[in-house]
């Protein structure tokens, strides 16, 4: 920020350093564990490189919360940790300590050493019936697909296909929460929130293992 | 707070010095995590958090003293300002926290020494104002009603900062270079 007063200074401040990398390193790791101490870090977040793109995972103190493709929004994760100010706290912090069970499974399941996440999970974002639909889906074992139709069907809405669409876009959790394996009764893989590349990529190596 | 963090933490080294800057940014941020759903709607944050900071400083200064700190009064070190375990410590100790900190602030392209000498040797409402007013940005308004006073005390404080550190503080001869 610059500003008329900085130029009446001259460079009288010239010595103290605009950013301070180092300093701030230190003082971030402080502030988490002063906010953790203190019961306020709401939301603790944290990115993972993956095969399908670096996800956004964000937990409450409740469980995970949120996992984020970077294209799932026009203003990629900085968006959706906007989201996650406005709809549960704006106590948002970089940490990624309590993401560490998380961290570990989703990188065994990228390994194909995973086949089901053993998570807790915070449902908070996702109401109503697309909750109902992220709950079923979660009973959708690995290597296997449902159509949107037999998802409709299982929540006892069987007409409610397009709604069963709307929920697995809207899903918080992709990945963790297999929205992946809900396809169209063509057998095509149909849109997926993290794009067709990704639903293709989750696919297939759930096949593959 | 990645926005604002270095900003304020220009403003902690310019107002309590390198040795307890880091722990002034920290319970600054640190209140203002607790605090934050009690930010008004249409405060600017570098105020508010300029607020907290100079609360913390106060309070500090407060805990560490035997006897109570007229605004305005010249503290004997900025470390009084902001820590008074180190205080009652002595002037040479510093907690584990802060040799963390002294540790980089060796390196002199970090911080330069000369400058907090000067600034130290400002009367602290002076060093608050110059601070407030030319590493935060913040109007004069806003700096009275953190400091108390007025708009015009607040201007004459910040002015007189700045003469003081300009004829004490041994200036670079080159020039910016933007």
């Amino acid at each position: 920020m610059m500003t008329a007063s900085d130029a009446e200074a001259g460079d009288l401040f010239e010595a103290l350093p605009l950013r301070d990398d180092m300093a701030h390193g230190r003082l971030h790791a402080r502030l988490v564990a002063g906010a953790q101490r203190e019961g306020v870090l709401d939301v603790a977040y944290r990115t993972l490189r993956t095969p399908v793109g670096t996800l956004l995972l964000a937990a409450t103190e409740q469980g995970l919360v949120r996992v984020a493709y970077d294209s799932e929004d026009h203003g990629g994760h900085a968006a959706v940790l906007a989201d996650l100010a406005e709809r549960i706290s704006p106590r948002v912090l970089e940490a990624p300590e309590r993401l560490a069970q998380v961290t570990k499974q989703i990188e065994e399941y990228f390994e194909g050493r995973r086949v089901r996440f053993d998570l807790a999970l915070d449902l908070r974002l996702s109401k109503g019936f697309r909750r109902e639909v992220i709950t079923h889906l979660s009973g959708i074992a690995y290597g296997h697909t449902e159509s949107y139709a037999q998802v409709a069907a299982a929540t006892g809405s069987p007409r409610a296909v397009r709604a069963v669409g709307t929920a697995c876009a809207t899903n918080p959790l992709p990945v963790v929460v297999p929205c992946h394996r809900v396809v169209r009764s063509d057998g095509s893989a149909g849109g997926y929130v993290g794009g067709a590349a990704a639903k293709h990529t989750l696919l297939s190596l759930e096949t593959a293992a | 707070m990645a926005e604002y963090g270095p900003l304020v933490l220009r403003v902690c080294r310019a107002v309590v010095g390198p040795a307890d800057a880091e722990d002034a940014w920290s319970e600054t941020f640190l209140a203002a995590l607790k605090a934050y759903p009690g930010l008004p709607e249409d405060a600017r944050v570098e105020a508010w958090l300029v607020t907290i900071a100079h609360r913390k400083a106060l309070d500090a200064a407060r805990a560490g003293s035997r006897r109570p700190i007229a605004v305005g009064e010249v503290p004997e070190s900025g470390r009084a300002l902001a820590d008074g375990r180190a205080l009652t410590g002595g002037a040479a100790v510093t907690g584990g926290r802060s040799e963390e900190a002294g540790g980089t602030l060796k390196d002199p392209d970090q911080w330069d020494g000369d400058l907090w000498d000067a600034l130290k040797a400002l009367p602290q409402r002076q060093r608050s104002a110059v601070a407030y007013h030319y590493l935060a940005g913040l109007p004069y308004k806003e700096i009275a009603a953190v400091l108390g006073g007025s708009t015009d005390a607040a201007r004459r404080a910040a002015a007189d900062g700045i003469k003081s550190l300009r004829s004490s503080y041994p200036r670079r001869t080159h020039e910016r270079g933007e």
